[in-house]
């Protein structure tokens, strides 16, 4: 009973951050039709300026609140200064090519970014743990479970019913609508779809970043983070289906149960259980679980 | 050219690469031998590529073909060169064979991504098994070439020219595939698959039987590079390494062997001197020099020097 | 023109969704005759082309091919029974000649596909070239396609389906997007290639005068229904074909003073 409330809660912590990220993946896909390989390098920098942020709130003394402020402020300034460079900047000089040509691009962004952070931050790793015990800790049962834990947990609902709230309820949300379903005819309505574009990159980014800040305490920030993060974050959105923001939920949490479950009590498959799934998905079900983009199948 | 006038040329090249790298140092045979054994798996991209896909798991397929080199070198003894490379291609063919019709009937984001997905299942599997060393991979010993057991610089210069040789074989044997029926439809996929079909062709067979190519060339590549290196780990299988190899083979483009191999030295030069010259610097050098290929060049190198192709348009 | 009949599709229904694209089709082509297919947008011709090529599968109904049961074939299995047809858009591969185009079409007939024979065999080329001699493509032989004129694409476009020798072509409009002077050069061109060769040809069209002057038959689609099944002088003057078909606006039809 302990271990099934164990793996629960550790599955579910683990699919809050990665619910975060992917949501960014997916929604950058679904607006953009961009499979951004470098979007864990955009979670990278959220845990290096984050990882900066609260060091320099540290040395000021300032209220170990404030760690959270700096977590949602690293992630903003990723996604206002970094997001509509890399999209003015770089990728709207691809827009309208081949999907897997797209994929490639952002795969130069990635090995570009990763030195980038390296010159910037240096190679070695930074540790900013201390926000961890900010919610102290609560035992359930025989366990005693981290309060940061159920934070994230809490965090990313309130992302996905930010997201949904945005996509359904505003009038730009009706209008990325639009977008996503055709950009052709969006843009002959009158809609402005380089601006949809630079508008849904940075948030795709901002979540990316936020995912990066927010779990920055619970890793050593060191180069290479972006690795394991993207290839994760495909396997959540390509079991949850590409541009659905409950698939992104489902996917982060088939994902999280899974890892946890594999930890748990069958370590050898925690790594290619992920894989397999995601393997399965595109043989069986390509669209993924959520239907939104139609597999090119013979 | 001419089937005669091919492998005159091909015999040339060898007489001409094995005879410059028997004059240098010990450290760059071995670099232009990983170079090519790389380039071999990437070969098995192009392949693909001319198909219209792009794979993203040929890092499994290299792992593969180094693993069971490797296995058959410590568990049975085996350790004839040239056999361990055949050995590396094969295994990895005929695992892959049972999927191939089934993997080539995906096309574009979904292709590449299934194919990245196995690739990391193939880690995901290495890591966990322990008798395959886990994370650490393992160390195989001194190949023996055709019998003869070699002292270490002797062997580093016969790995070299078996690597060569190899390469001349595969590069000879992949322009008569490019020149023949199987080849020139698998063009034909590329452009218009729909009309494929409707001319009595089959677009399932031609793939797979490319899957199964490409297989057999990452197999090999994968076995020669283990038997460079001594040792064998997960990471072949890894996302990143599949990556390095499409990497090279986007650089290379789908019309030239040579390409193939020139682009992947490139890499092996930037990774070989950039530990020691630049090392926050070189993944930099390789993405932006991989946009501008994009940008600039998007039929890669080879089309710098053979003008046959033309970008396929996409047929509405 | 024998009497033995080549294609024979009974009772063809097909609904996609809601919309009944074909409706109790019957239709009978003798080997050799010329039949056109007419009937305004949405008729319901590129489906019944689409089911007799294997492209979409008739709800019921049966298709037979020279007695042979063809309804559940696919394109692939279709087109080695001896059927080709060429697309209004056409459908050729950008990036190769014109020639590599027509290896390719001679390659896929031929069963086995090799993996190290080369592709430009000098039998292939010579059936290619006395192809495209019969079009007057030759001399565009060794041209990209993605460089040629919309014309010759479509010219192209008829020529693969021919390399394959069929026993019945289906010609889905070859004159449109044809300027209307290049019409009848054009349809020219076509039949001249298609004499003597012992086949049957169906071609969808729009243009009353080209159906006037090449086809033994006409088959008038409309609402996924046959209309119309006649020698054009006939079928052309019937009421409904006049009213539904060429737009007529008819007497009869005019609103009620």
């Amino acid at each position: 009973m302990n271990l099934a409330l164990t793996i629960v809660i550790d599955g579910v912590t683990y699919a809050s951050w990665l619910f975060i990220v992917a949501l960014g993946l997916t929604l950058v896909f679904g607006v953009l039709k961009i499979l951004n390989i470098a979007h864990g390098s955009f979670y990278a920098l959220g845990a290096y300026v984050t990882a900066t942020l609260v060091s320099l709130a540290a040395s000021w003394a300032l209220p170990p609140a404030m760690s959270l402020v700096a977590m949602l402020l690293a992630a903003v300034l990723v996604a206002v200064l970094v997001a509509p460079l890399t999209e003015r900047g770089l990728l709207r000089f691809f827009y309208g090519r081949d999907e897997v040509l797209l994929v490639l691009v952002t795969y130069a962004m990635f090995l570009m970014m990763e030195d980038l952070t390296k010159l910037i931050w240096g190679a070695n790793p930074f540790y900013v743990s201390e926000p961890y015990g900010m919610f102290g800790n609560i035992d359930i049962g025989t366990q005693t479970y981290v309060g940061y834990d159920f934070m994230l947990v809490a965090l990313a609902v309130v992302v996905g019913l930010a997201v949904w709230w945005g996509l359904n309820r505003t009038r730009f949300g009706k209008i990325v609508t639009a977008v996503i379903h055709s950009a052709e005819v969006a843009s002959s309505m009158g809609i402005q779809v380089s601006r949809v574009y630079m508008v849904a990159f940075a948030v795709g980014i901002f979540l990316a970043a936020l995912g990066g800040a927010f779990t920055a305490p619970m890793l050593s920030v060191q180069p290479g983070l972006s690795v394991g993060v993207i290839i994760i974050s495909f396997a959540v959105v390509i079991i949850g289906g590409l541009g659905s923001i409950e698939g992104a939920a489902i996917g982060a949490l088939i994902v999280g149960l899974a890892r946890a479950l594999a930890v748990h009590v069958w370590p050898v498959a925690e790594l290619f259980s992920v894989y397999l799934v995601m393997a399965l998905v595109l043989m069986f079900r390509p669209q993924g679980l959520f239907q939104r983009i139609q597999a090119r199948k013979i | 050219m001419t089937l005669s006038a091919l492998l005159l040329r091909a015999l040339g090249v060898l007489l001409l690469l094995a005879g410059v790298g028997y004059a240098l140092p010990s450290w760059m045979q071995f670099m232009l031998t990983m170079a090519m054994a790389n380039g071999l798996v990437s070969l098995g991209i192009v392949l693909l590529m001319r198909g219209g896909v792009v794979a993203f798991g040929q890092g499994l397929m290299s792992a593969i073909g180094g693993y069971a080199a490797a296995l058959v070198f410590l568990r049975w003894g085996v350790t004839d060169a040239v056999l361990l490379a055949m050995l590396g291609g094969t295994s990895a063919m005929l695992i892959t064979a049972p999927f191939a019709p089934l993997l080539a009937r995906y096309r574009g984001i979904f292709f590449s991504m299934l194919t990245l997905a196995l690739s990391m299942v193939g880690y995901g599997l290495l890591v966990k098994t322990e008798s395959l060393g886990g994370s650490d991979g393992f160390n195989m010993g001194r190949v023996t070439l055709f019998g003869q057991a070699l002292a270490d610089n002797e062997v580093r210069f016969g790995l070299y020219v078996i690597t060569l040789v190899l390469t001349l074989v595969s590069a000879v044997l992949a322009r008569i595939y490019f020149l023949s029926s199987r080849g020139l439809v698998t063009r034909a996929v590329r452009d218009n698959e729909l009309r494929v079909e409707y001319l009595g062709g089959s677009v399932s067979q031609t793939m797979s039987l490319n899957f199964v190519l490409a297989a057999f060339l990452g197999g090999m590549g994968g076995a020669l590079a283990v038997m460079a290196l001594g040792h064998i780990d997960p990471n072949f299988s890894y996302w990143t390494t599949s990556g390095e190899f499409v990497f090279v083979a986007i650089l290379a483009g789908s019309q030239s062997v040579v390409a193939v191999m020139l682009s992947s030295l490139v890499l092996e030069m930037v990774r070989s001197f950039s530990s020691a010259y630049f090392p926050n610097t070189w993944q930099l050098a390789l993405g932006i020099f991989l946009l501008l290929v994009i940008r600039f060049m998007p039929l890669g190198l080879g089309s710098l020097w053979s003008k046959t192709e033309k970008p396929s348009e996409k047929q509405s | 023109m024998s009497d033995a009949l080549l294609l024979h599709a009974q009772g063809l229904n097909k609904q996609f969704g809601a919309v009944v694209a074909a409706q109790d089709v019957n239709v009978r082509v003798k080997t050799g005759e010329r039949v056109s297919l007419i009937g305004s947008n949405g008729a319901g011709k590129t489906t019944f082309v689409n089911m007799i090529t294997g492209y979409v599968r008739a709800d019921s109904g049966s298709i037979a091919l020279g007695g042979t049961d063809i309804s559940r074939m696919n394109p692939r299995q279709i087109t080695r029974m001896g059927v080709a047809r060429s697309f209004q858009i056409p459908q050729l591969y950008p990036s190769m000649t014109v020639l590599e185009n027509m290896l390719v079409a001679l390659a896929c007939h031929e069963n086995r596909l090799s993996t190290w024979l080369p592709a430009a065999t000098s039998a292939r080329v010579l059936r290619a070239d006395e192809v495209l001699s019969r079009f007057s493509l030759l001399k565009h032989r060794d041209r990209l396609v993605s460089e040629l004129p919309g014309g010759l694409r479509k010219l192209i476009d008829i020529a693969l389906a021919m390399t394959g020798a069929p026993r019945l072509l289906l010609l889905d409009e070859p004159t449109s997007g044809v300027a209307a002077e290049e019409k009848f050069p054009m349809m020219d061109t076509i039949m001249l290639a298609l004499e003597g060769q012992a086949l049957t040809v169906l071609f969808v069209e729009h243009d009353m005068d080209i159906v006037n002057r090449y086809c033994d038959r006409v088959v008038a689609f409309y609402s996924g229904r046959i209309i119309a099944d006649d020698v054009p002088s006939v079928a052309l003057a019937q009421t409904d074909v006049r009213r539904y078909v060429t737009g007529e606006r008819l007497p009869e039809d005019a609103p009620h003073a």
